[in-house]
């Protein structure tokens, strides 16, 4: 056991599926010796050499479309994009190819891709460097879409995305690389994806989230009064959603208040608000809360706390929904 | 300090059976023989004839309604025969765009997953085992990056005889990820043949209106990328270029650009009607020019061909083509669970519910919620 940031869960993770697996090669822009611009892959062109940890061209697309094509070819590439603000130039290889390629050759030709992309604002950085667009993705049927926010969570994690054999988007909430550590096994593990983990279990409400909102919401209810006991879900895997831990839960509580840092309107909240009606109309005793960023545009820094739900407007949220 | 000139360049055009069946010999013979010997020649000029008349029959199938929007290959022949012929097939990959079914079936892809595709059926790009070819690509100049990330799989493998091709229009040269190819394949350098059929136009678009450079070939100069302009309605020329590229990109392991001038004798497809945008007079002096016509004429020059195996040769080919249809057309129809089954290896618990339920209930009601069926049951 080690005690380690996401950071360096991530990178240990990287390190074992490289040792394990040559067929493992990082690609993206300043991920070589320079370790990436977040050091998430710090040591590796020096462990593996150059050739397995490439620096390439300033290309999103360019790195997107070369990842595929080595996937075609037998390789198992695990891009980075430095910012998830740059995927919009790599969205057609990520979606109209690496999605795609499965099921319309019917199987021939597979693409087990795994794309690493820091995500989500409150790290103060400049414009296009702190959006939440899961849902995009969510919404492209084709790729699996994970999102761990703790250390354990992205180490066994990232190793499955690494060994899936379809393309999964790996989301790295950037708010918590380096905020805290925890104890991580030394030992390869896997954490399947599509499988939510329940934070903490309660009685009286839901709370659905993922991501480094994960952490406002526990600070959230930190502040509620003793006697309410509310159950947290961390998603953990946003595509496949786990619908049954979900649905498990609100039939117990009766409430439900989802939480992320994207825009409100299409988000996933209205996804899982929908999902939740579905399977658990006759046990709901309030609408489902959502407590989402705004449908504007993400804010320069000065404003983007306002903008992300913190622990009071979530503590809102859920009073609100309680009270119903 | 004087000025200095820092770079200099030039591109060359090789032309070795010209359009009045004129064969240079000092560029088409090598060792005392022609590059492409008359057996070889006569192979490739009856897969170039079996092609055209493949696309014909497509045509016909497209305006009969038994199939969906075809893109004829009409006068680009050569291009796709005489590439698809130097590189090694089994060895090396064929990353197409959709005027290259000849290189496609040179390298073992069956035609009748050709007229599958564009019958509106995926099973038509399920490429069979140990044919190395990526399926038809639609979407402009998006697939040159996969050439380029399977050609650095051969770098990083260590696999030091395999080398890509991936073929592209003129149009697709003013694509963003046509550069990135171009850039990453350099910088990378690995071994990647790109082959731009330059056939004048992008649907309505002329060459003049899509970009501003009097060759498309010049684009290579920037990525200092090995490039040459063939006429590409020249067999031996094509075939050459190519064999001298692949033996250039394994060798250095580096990319080679090569521009094929050819024309788009048919429509853009079979949606198109290109009488609205290019003169008759275009059209006929490139029916001149046309492939088939010099390469038989050359075979001709050399008593490798009469009008008697021509006639054999369109009856052969007749038969060919009428096998192709029938094996397209005889392929069960598809079944509606191929669209879910082939979304992922395992599929999740939505896509099964979805492919299971899609009879009986509409999409998003899991059947089994509690309510829900009794309902359907009243109804």
């Amino acid at each position: 056991m080690a005690n380690l940031t996401l950071v360096q869960a991530i990178n240990l993770a990287l390190v074992q599926e490289m040792e394990a697996d040559e067929s493992v090669v990082l690609l993206g822009e300043d991920v070589g010796l320079n370790g990436g611009v977040f050091r998430v892959t710090e040591g590796l062109a020096q462990r593996f050499g150059d050739h397995r940890v490439q620096n390439t061209p300033l290309d999103e697309s360019g790195i997107l479309g070369a990842a595929v094509g080595l996937a075609i070819a037998g390789m198992k590439p695990v891009p980075e994009i430095q910012f998830e603000g740059f995927l919009g130039p790599a969205y057609d290889q990520i979606v109209n190819h690496a999605a795609r390629f499965r099921n319309r050759t019917r199987g021939a030709i597979t693409i087990p891709m795994t794309l690493r992309v820091p995500v989500g604002g409150g790290i103060h950085a400049p414009e296009l460097h702190s959006d939440s667009p899961e849902a995009i993705y969510t919404h492209s049927p084709g790729l699996k879409i994970v999102m761990p926010c703790t250390p354990y969570d992205a180490k066994g994690l990232l190793i499955s995305a690494i060994r899936d054999p379809d393309p999964v988007i790996f989301f790295e909430p950037k708010r918590v690389y380096r905020a805290y550590r925890e104890e991580v096994p030394e030992d390869e593990y896997t954490i399947p994806i599509g499988q939510a983990k329940v934070v903490s279990e309660g009685d009286d409400l839901t709370v659905v989230t993922w991501g480094a909102s994960v952490f406002q919401c526990l600070e959230a209810l930190d502040g509620l009064p003793e006697d309410v006991s509310v159950e947290l879900i961390d998603l953990r895997t946003i595509d496949p959603i786990d619908t049954d831990t979900i649905a498990a839960s609100v039939e117990k509580t009766g409430r439900c208040v989802v939480v992320h840092e994207a825009p409100m309107t299409a988000g996933l909240g209205a996804e899982i608000s929908a999902r939740v009606q579905e399977r658990c109309f006759l046990h709901l005793q309030a609408p489902v809360q959502r407590v989402t960023g705004f449908d504007t545009i993400m804010p320069y820094y000065k404003l983007e706390l306002e903008y992300m739900p913190d622990a009071n407007r979530i503590g809102k949220g859920i009073r609100e929904c309680l009270a119903y | 300090m004087p000025k200095n000139t820092v770079y200099e360049t030039d591109i060359e055009f090789l032309s070795i059976l010209d359009e009045d069946a004129q064969f240079d010999e000092s560029l088409g013979i090598e060792d005392g023989e022609p590059i492409l010997s008359d057996e070889q020649v006569v192979y490739l000029y009856e897969q170039m004839w079996i092609g055209r008349q493949l696309d014909e029959i497509a045509f016909k199938l497209q305006r009969s309604g038994r199939m969906g929007t075809y893109p004829q290959n009409k006068g680009q022949e050569a291009n796709a025969a005489g590439s698809g012929f130097a590189m090694k097939k089994g060895t090396d990959w064929v990353v197409p765009c959709y005027r290259e079914n000849i290189a496609m079936n040179l390298h073992g892809l069956p035609y009748h997953y050709i007229l599958l595709h564009w019958m509106g059926d995926e099973r038509g790009n399920q490429i069979p085992e140990g044919v190395l070819c990526t399926p038809i690509s639609v979407p402009i100049g998006t697939h040159m990056l996969h050439a380029a990330g399977i050609a650095w799989s051969f770098k990083l493998r260590g696999e030091k005889d395999r080398c890509a091709i991936t073929y592209f229009g003129d149009g697709a040269t003013s694509e963003g990820d046509f550069h990135g190819a171009m850039n990453f394949a350099s910088t990378l350098s690995v071994p990647v043949v790109f082959y731009c059929q330059n056939n004048q136009w992008a649907i309505s678009v002329p060459r003049e209106q899509q970009m501003a450079s009097p060759t498309v070939a010049q684009k290579a100069i920037a990525y200092e990328m090995p490039r040459i302009m063939v006429d590409g309605n020249d067999i031996f020329a094509v075939y050459k270029a190519t064999r001298d590229a692949r033996k250039y990109c394994v060798e250095n392991q580096t990319p080679y650009f090569i521009e094929g001038v050819t024309y788009r004798l048919g429509d853009h497809t079979t949606a198109d009607d290109a009488r609205r945008y290019r003169s008759e007079e275009e059209l006929q002096q490139w029916m001149a020019k046309d492939p088939l016509i010099r390469t038989r004429k050359y075979l001709e020059s050399r008593d490798a061909w009469n009008d008697e195996r021509q006639l054999e040769l369109e009856t052969h080919a007749r038969k060919v083509v009428d096998e192709i249809v029938n094996e397209a057309n005889s392929i069960a129809e598809p079944t509606t669970s191929e669209i879910f089954d082939s979304m992922f290896a395992e599929i999740d618990d939505d896509l099964r519910i979805q492919r299971d339920t899609m009879r009986t209930s509409s999409i998003g009601q899991n059947p089994e919620q509690a309510g829900l069926k009794a309902q359907t049951q009243n109804a």
